[in-house]
């Protein structure tokens, strides 16, 4: 330990942040902070450079360009082992020739802590193991294995704690459980994490803020909420959850609000939830936002007349119903069953309504597809 | 099939075991019984009874203590030599050798296609009187004019060193390239510098590699003696050189038996408390 | 590296903590170099020395012919040493690598009682000197009043070629996933079949690499043959005993060749094999 890095403190900055691979560009001129004791996630599909982020803050790749600070410090060039930040790694990675105990010995001892056991002790009983402290990792099941990592990982008190992936190898049910205790366990010993991850779900439920990322760069950043409620670009806007994109034009204001234009129906929006930088804007609405109705029925706000029940699906909570409009669009709609089984059958004729405040405006040149065709199973190739 | 499956394993066992038991287990007894055999009263030169005289033993021992004290303590350094060497190369080619892999591997058994024998005598020919190495350094002053790199013990240890490279690289690499380099990773990420990482994770994951190698070289140096008789002198007999002469110059069976039972055992010995140390048990 | 975006006002990576870095990758490299010239030393001297005209004994360079080339059977005995170690190591190829793969497959596909000692009888012939394995076969041949020769050499050679061979085709099998044997068994091939169609192929390379074993280390095999062939010169035998006198060129045009040939076939394997995994 040759110098004070070791025990900074404070935010993270990567500042103007480029890492190339010969001519492939992984990450690509991002610039980000992440304030000492949130839950950060970075969320994207494959490839798109998280983890590469990742490993340059854990000191694993140096940046081509730029730097990187933990409070004060300039950590950019500082090795791994000097860093004061911990990684719980995609596949574990334990040490299989050494107990569970010496695993998460391992970063105590390396630091010059004699007196171990007490922690070892402790932060097992944190991840509910103290009984596996003489096992072997092999002798583990995944979702124990996970948990000893994040032990091997947290007993360091690190600065920051990454974590890749952590919850990739679990079955579902595992997963949903270990993001309770993840959280859970971050609040406990609050610490700074900053989580990677292609499912969207799962950074939705831990993270206080999310930076969603594409192709090396940042799309957006924000509170789970903000990214849902507001995206800002159409790859936000379908990667997390899913959207209806409807090409318009603005046509006028009014008040706060914008008038917009969607194939010859005027509906209103407000002005400082469009993105658009010019006169052409796609229209977004989440499907929960939306309300069916019958034509004859009087509705409030935005309303979209001549559209035909084309598919229905009844999945319990909610019925999902498939909507086409008259220019050739199908809608998605997602319709609460308070009133016992879905009311609307399939070649029905309806209108479509819903509040002006929940309309987000996207740029008319996006690419309404961007985000849809990611397969979140896929493995990080990065 | 028509037999019940429990024998299958036990048919496809047979023709070899019969096979190792004939020719490598009777052997072995034999060469058990011969060891106790001594010289036949009025018979020919290599005629023999059996008496179940253990003095053999002990002659033979008494007698060759010394040709056994310098294959046990050649074959050890020639083993610590050949793991100095093959666990940097071995490392190298596992870790940093990306694309070139593959080629790297085959550079390292290529030398073995050649005969050993004539790579020996090359050895001897580089390093003897009439070779480029020895007039070289004395050109510079390295080495006296007395001074001869042939004939001599580090000769023969150099030349056991370079033979049973291969045994020593081979099992270090495979070892060594099936550890996960996350865990390595890990390491450094938990506050072990390049070192440490080294020392408590790399070498603990790569020992099942150095116990087969130290192994596969260890055996065949001690029972080696081509290396002795062609780098060395008189004066650096092994108990491999022993054996062959008494067998074929002096025709003294008996003898030759205990010689051979006896570093047959004492290896076996050596084997089994290295193993017991090193606490491995994936050997084969 | 892409230094098109690198201005005044963008951080970058002192120079020094580079050259560190790279210092240290490149001590490995410069290791791998003067590792691999130690181990190729002797193997260029052998094929430099093979163009010598030297007449005789080979011990001093004479000048630069292609003759022992042009003539490889032009010493004698060097072609009949050869013929002798080539016949000698194809049999015992064959015998190892039949009865070795057999074991194998006993060992690494089934579990049954006496396992672990069948693998320290396989262990066992590994962990014996040489000297010890061809002195104790040449006793039992005496005993039976079997002339030293060219079988006593195959059986010799065989076995101490089986357990390579076993260890080999082992570990090859170890690496199969038994999936695709149930898998085949699940598309109604029976155990005959799903062994011919399925486990068979895939192992094959891990036999033919553990014949090519067997072979290089019959083919190499000095102190064993020397207690067990008696008056039959092989190879190896022909070089250790004309090593005091002089060995022709011959012998090194030989080796050499042998050399370029293992290379050839290995590359030609890796080469086969990288293009199935594309």
């Amino acid at each position: 330990m040759t110098n004070e890095s070791i025990s900074a403190r404070g935010d993270l900055r990567l500042t103007r942040i480029t890492k190339s691979y010969g001519d492939f560009t992984a990450v690509d001129d991002l610039t980000l902070t992440i304030p000492k004791g949130s839950f950060f996630a970075l969320l994207g599909p494959s490839g798109c450079g998280k983890t590469t982020t990742l490993r340059m803050v854990a000191g694993l790749e140096e940046p081509t360009v730029g730097s990187i600070h933990l409070g004060d410090t300039d950590i950019t060039t500082t090795r791994p082992y000097q860093r004061p930040i911990n990684t719980v790694f995609q596949n574990y990675a334990l040490f299989p020739h050494l107990t569970i105990f010496e695993n998460i010995a391992f970063g105590l001892r390396r630091r010059g802590i004699k007196d171990v056991k007490e922690q070892v002790d402790k932060v097992l009983s944190l991840v509910e193991l103290p009984h596996l402290a003489e096992r072997k990792p092999t002798q583990l099941s995944g979702g124990q294995q996970q948990r000893i990592a994040l032990a091997r990982a947290i007993v360091n008190r690190p600065a920051l704690l990454l974590l890749d992936e952590p919850l990739g190898a679990l079955d579902l049910k595992l997963r949903r459980q270990m993001q309770i205790e993840l959280k859970w366990i971050q609040r406990e010993v609050g610490l700074t994490f900053v989580h990677v991850t292609h499912d969207q779900e799962e950074a939705m439920t831990m993270a206080d803020t999310i930076a969603v990322m594409n192709e090396g760069k940042i799309e957006q950043m924000g509170s789970p909420a903000d990214l849902y409620d507001n995206p800002e670009t159409a790859f936000v806007a379908n990667f997390l959850g899913q959207s209806n994109l409807i090409k318009g034009k603005i046509d006028g204001n009014d008040g706060d609000n914008l008038v917009v234009d969607l194939y010859g129906q005027k509906i209103s929006m407000p002005k400082k939830r469009s993105h658009a930088i010019d006169n052409s804007l796609y229209a977004g609405i989440r499907p929960e936002k939306f309300r069916i109705s019958r034509l004859a029925t009087p509705v409030k706000g935005n309303v979209l007349t001549g559209g035909r029940i084309e598919d229905v699906s009844y999945i319990g909570v909610s019925t999902q119903y498939v909507v086409a409009m008259p220019w050739g669009q199908e809608l998605m709609v997602f319709e609460q069953n308070d009133d016992g089984v879905a009311p609307f059958d399939k070649g029905d004729e309806v209108n479509i309504s819903w509040e002006p405040t929940f309309t987000f405006g996207l740029r008319g040149d996006e690419d309404i597809e961007a985000g849809t065709e990611v397969n979140p199973e896929e493995i990080e190739a990065e | 099939m028509s037999f019940p499956k429990v024998r299958v394993p036990y048919l496809l066992l047979l023709p070899g075991f019969v096979f190792l038991f004939t020719f490598f287990i009777l052997p072995i007894i034999n060469l058990a019984q011969t060891s106790t055999q001594t010289p036949l009263s009025g018979g020919d030169t290599g005629e023999y009874e059996q008496t179940l005289a253990f003095s053999n033993y002990i002659q033979a021992f008494v007698e060759n203590k010394e040709q056994f004290g310098r294959s046990f303590l050649y074959a050890t350094l020639a083993t610590i030599f050949a793991l100095a060497i093959a666990y940097p190369l071995a490392y190298a080619i596992a870790f940093k050798s990306g694309k070139y892999k593959n080629i790297l591997l085959v550079l390292v058994v290529a030398p073995f296609f050649t005969s050993f024998l004539l790579r020996t005598v090359a050895w001897k020919q580089i390093l003897g009187e009439e070779g480029f190495v020895v007039p070289g350094l004395r050109a510079l002053n390295i080495i006296g004019e007395q001074t001869t790199l042939t004939s001599t013990s580090v000769a023969v240890v150099a030349g056991m060193t370079y033979n049973f490279l291969p045994f020593m690289t081979l099992p270090l690499y495979a070892s060594l390239e099936r550890i996960d380099p996350r865990t390595i990773e890990a390491a450094g990420d938990l506050y072990a510098n390049g070192l440490t990482a080294f020392r408590r994770v790399t070498v603990p994951l790569s020992m099942p590699g150095v116990v087969a190698g130290t192994l596969l070289t260890f055996i065949p140096a001690a029972g080696d003696y081509v290396n002795a008789a062609i780098l060395g002198s008189p004066n650096t007999k092994m108990i491999g050189n022993v054996i062959e002469s008494r067998y074929f110059k002096i025709v003294d069976y008996p003898t030759a038996a205990a010689l051979s039972f006896t570093l047959m055992v004492a290896i076996l010995i050596l084997v089994t408390l290295y193993i017991r140390k090193a606490g491995t048990e994936e050997l084969v | 590296m892409n230094q098109k975006i690198k201005d005044a006002s963008i951080p970058t990576i002192p120079l020094n903590a580079r050259f560190s870095r790279w210092f240290g990758r490149n001590l490995l490299r410069i290791y791998m170099v003067i590792g691999f010239t130690y181990l190729f030393i002797p193997v260029a001297y052998t094929f430099a020395f093979s163009f010598n005209d030297s007449g005789k004994s080979n011990l001093i360079w004479k000048g630069f012919t292609l003759s022992n080339w042009q003539n490889p059977c032009g010493a004698p005995e060097v072609c009949n040493a050869l013929g002798n170690s080539i016949k000698i190591g194809l049999l015992a190829t064959i015998f190892s690598t039949i009865l070795g793969t057999m074991i194998a497959f006993a060992i690494g596909r089934y579990k049954f009682k006496g396992r672990s000692s069948s693998n320290l009888l396989i262990f066992l012939p590994m962990a014996t000197p040489e000297i010890v394995l061809g002195a104790s076969l040449l006793s039992l041949f005496l005993v039976f009043s079997i002339n030293p020769g060219f079988w006593p050499t195959v059986i010799a050679h065989v076995v101490f070629c089986i357990s390579f061979v076993v260890v080999t085709v082992k570990a090859r099998i170890a690496s199969l996933d038994p999936r695709l044997e149930q898998a085949a068994m699940d598309l109604y091939a029976n155990e005959l079949e799903t062994f011919r169609r399925v486990t068979l192929p895939l192992v094959a390379p891990g036999i033919a690499g553990a014949a090519l074993l067997a072979f290089s280390l019959s083919f190499d095999d000095f102190i064993i043959t020397n207690f067990n062939s008696g008056t039959l010169i092989t190879f190896p035998k022909f070089v250790y005993v004309s090593a005091a006198r002089g060995i022709p060129a011959q012998a090194n045009v030989i080796a050499s060749a042998m050399f370029f040939l293992a290379l050839a076939i290995v590359i030609a394997a890796q080469l086969v094999k990288r293009k199935k995994t594309r």
